[in-house]
């Protein structure tokens, strides 16, 4: 077997809070293969984003920062990296597309010339070449006329378009891995669907592994190769993505499933009632607790379930850390 | 185009802005009690009231308000701000005369004001735990309190009584020979103590504020997406960061460019300065009409020129100013 081009092992992110360091990431391991999409799901606070920052050495700094753990890209150990080695990883190998495409460009330049800094930086083009090659990428992202369009500036474009130019800009340099934190999550239904089947082909095109953090869960079905949940800073579940969504191991990973709306052939069909998760997420101070972290919200919980953590348990390709895995 | 329609847009603008303000000035004058029959009088070494009277038939003062008022408005669209009975010189030859001094002391306290507040401010958010950033909040806060007049005669008590590196007073030495070069040279060292005086009020508004659009714009989405590109701290911070925490400096320097010129005033006659402001100073005391409202008119002028130059800074910083003007 040939080595991952992401390994992470072991990572426990801790961040600074008044009360002492509580860990927002604890004990996540994955691995992810050149050229494969993987999907990080889970509700909002549940550590998909923090990885993500993690990967890039972008965690808020004074606040966040890692514990303990390696992050392996191509055999080297990112969490060890210093900012220079880590900016020469950054928008070059590995490069993210952020949630926020009204916010996320520099409103006081052209978008070719956020495009080309880039190139300039990585490649080493010069501005001229630069220049031509953002002009090459606008249109290869689908973006119209993209001669003309190259000097515009973000306010002149879209919330679809301006992340299509977010996406020109991450795959500028041809990046090994991608990592798109929520990229439709602000953009209407429509342009989300352009968004993905964007993605998607340009992955393939340039054999580029993806990252994608989402809560929607008909994208992880249509879009990834393998899917891991999280839940309060741990893994819940992981493994590929058909068994995962057809059979859960792990009660959270089912209730999400059961919180999405299934589109009937027919409208008079009676429909199964739309089921919600209980309760909210546990306050971040009792992250590091041995026990469950689910279990003030799970049906099936009882005293083990809230007095240790449980292992992981493997199911084939699918791995679930509920202590009634066998029973779900 | 477009730019050359608002640049017109704006001078139009200006010109009825300028008109309101020749009225109210001539207006508060006017209404003010004394005019220019006092100052002759008084440099005669005193009249009888049929003398007065005699002396207001001959400058027009017993015609009406509102003739007078156009008569005025009248001779300064055709460049004629008036004599001056107390100096026995036109005023707009008094006022050319002074103006330079002014200009070369308001705008170069003013730039530095805003370079050296920028930086600091630029500084003091990047590093916003540091002892520096303290020290340079102290600094700021201390300009703004201090009087001006205070700061300048501390200034000379120390650099020029104490440790004699600076000239007490005026704009240049008179036993200075030689070119342009060494005289500018001249100019230069006087102009030391006023400019660091002047500027030091504004340097702390402009320090404060860029500190604060800083940090604003460096917790900004568009920030994480430069770090995410692996550019340096450098460009991150100068390129990306810089050109967007501007705008509100530049405005407030635009608004505060009127202030720099009347605190000019107070620095000129600490520093025995030859610029407006003395000559303001004793033309007032002196009741001199023509000169008050001469140097008010002017005033106004370099305020509505400094805005203009603001507007259009703006247009270059700021691509969104550009789209609805």
């Amino acid at each position: 077997m040939t080595e991952p081009l992401l390994k992470i092992e072991n990572l426990r992110i801790e961040l600074a809070l008044r009360s002492g360091q509580a860990p927002v990431i604890d004990d996540l391991s994955l691995e992810l293969n050149a050229g494969e999409t993987l999907s990080f799901v889970g509700e909002s606070g549940c550590g998909k984003s923090m990885t993500a920052l993690a990967i890039m050495g972008l965690l808020p700094e004074k606040v966040g920062s890692i514990a303990s753990g390696r992050i392996l890209f191509d055999g080297r150990d990112m969490a060890q990296m210093n900012d220079t080695e880590l900016r020469a990883i950054r928008g070059n190998e590995i490069s993210m597309i952020f949630q926020e495409p009204m916010t996320s460009l520099n409103p006081v330049y052209t978008v070719g010339e956020q495009i080309a800094e880039v190139l300039r930086r990585h490649k080493g083009m010069n501005k001229r070449d630069a220049w031509a090659r953002a002009i090459e990428l606008l249109d290869a992202v689908r973006i119209p006329n993209a001669k003309s369009r190259v000097s515009a500036y973000p306010h002149q474009m879209s919330g679809g378009q301006r992340q299509r130019v977010m996406i020109a800009i991450a795959l500028a340099c041809e990046p090994k891995i991608l990592i798109a934190d929520e990229p439709t999550t602000a953009l209407d239904v429509t342009v989300q669907a352009q968004i993905f089947d964007l993605l998607r082909d340009l992955g393939r095109d340039t054999g580029t592994a993806v990252i994608l953090i989402t809560h929607d869960m008909g994208a992880v079905a249509e879009m990834a190769d393998r899917m891991v949940v999280m839940y309060a800073g741990r893994k819940a579940e992981y493994g590929p993505v058909s068994p995962v969504i057809n059979h859960p191991r792990h009660p959270y990973t089912k209730g999400l499933i059961s919180c999405v709306p299934h589109l009937l052939a027919e409208l008079t069909e009676e429909r199964p009632d739309l089921t919600e998760v209980p309760g909210i997420v546990p306050a971040l101070a009792s992250f590091g607790t041995d026990a469950c972290l689910f279990a003030s919200r799970c049906d099936l919980a009882d005293d083990k379930c809230r007095s240790q953590r449980p292992p992981e348990v493997a199911f084939g390709d699918q791995h679930s850390a509920c202590w009634k895995a066998d029973q779900i | 185009m477009h730019i050359v329609m608002t640049l017109l847009k704006r001078l139009i603008y200006a010109a009825i802005l300028l008109t309101a303000v020749l009225v109210l000035n001539f207006s508060m004058m006017h209404f003010a009690p004394g005019d220019v029959a006092d100052t002759i009088a008084a440099s005669m070494g005193g009249a009888d009231a049929e003398t007065m009277a005699q002396i207001r038939v001959e400058y027009g003062l017993d015609q009406p308000f509102f003739v007078q008022l156009f008569a005025y408005i009248g001779r300064v669209l055709s460049f004629d701000l008036g004599y001056s009975y107390f100096y026995n010189t036109p005023v707009t030859e008094l006022i050319f005369e002074r103006l330079p001094a002014t200009l070369l002391l308001a705008i170069t306290a003013q730039v530095l004001a805003v370079v050296v507040g920028v930086l600091l401010g630029v500084f003091s958010a990047r590093h916003p735990n540091g002892i520096a950033n303290y020290f340079v909040t102290i600094f700021a806060l201390f300009g703004y309190a201090a009087p001006v007049f205070w700061t300048g005669i501390l200034l000379l008590i120390g650099f020029s009584l104490k440790i004699p590196l600076f000239p007490v007073a005026g704009m240049s030495d008179v036993t200075v020979q030689g070119g342009f070069f060494v005289k500018a040279l001249d100019i230069a060292h006087h102009m030391v103590l006023p400019v660091l005086t002047l500027s030091s009020i504004f340097l702390a508004l402009y320090s404060r504020l860029s500190r604060a659009a800083m940090l604003e714009v460096l917790g900004s989405d568009y920030i994480r997406t430069a770090k995410a590109k692996g550019l340096s701290n450098r460009e991150v911070t100068l390129k990306h960061a810089l050109k967007n925490a501007l705008p509100p400096v530049v405005t407030l320097a635009g608004l505060q460019f009127s202030a720099v010129i009347s605190g000019a005033v107070l620095v000129e006659s600490v520093f025995s300065w030859p610029g407006l402001g003395q000559l303001a100073l004793t033309s007032i005391l002196a009741r001199d009409t023509p000169t008050i409202l001469g140097i008010l008119f002017f005033s106004a002028l370099v305020v509505i020129i400094g805005n203009l130059v603001t507007d259009l800074v703006m247009r270059l910083i700021d691509p969104r100013v550009r789209g609805h003007a």
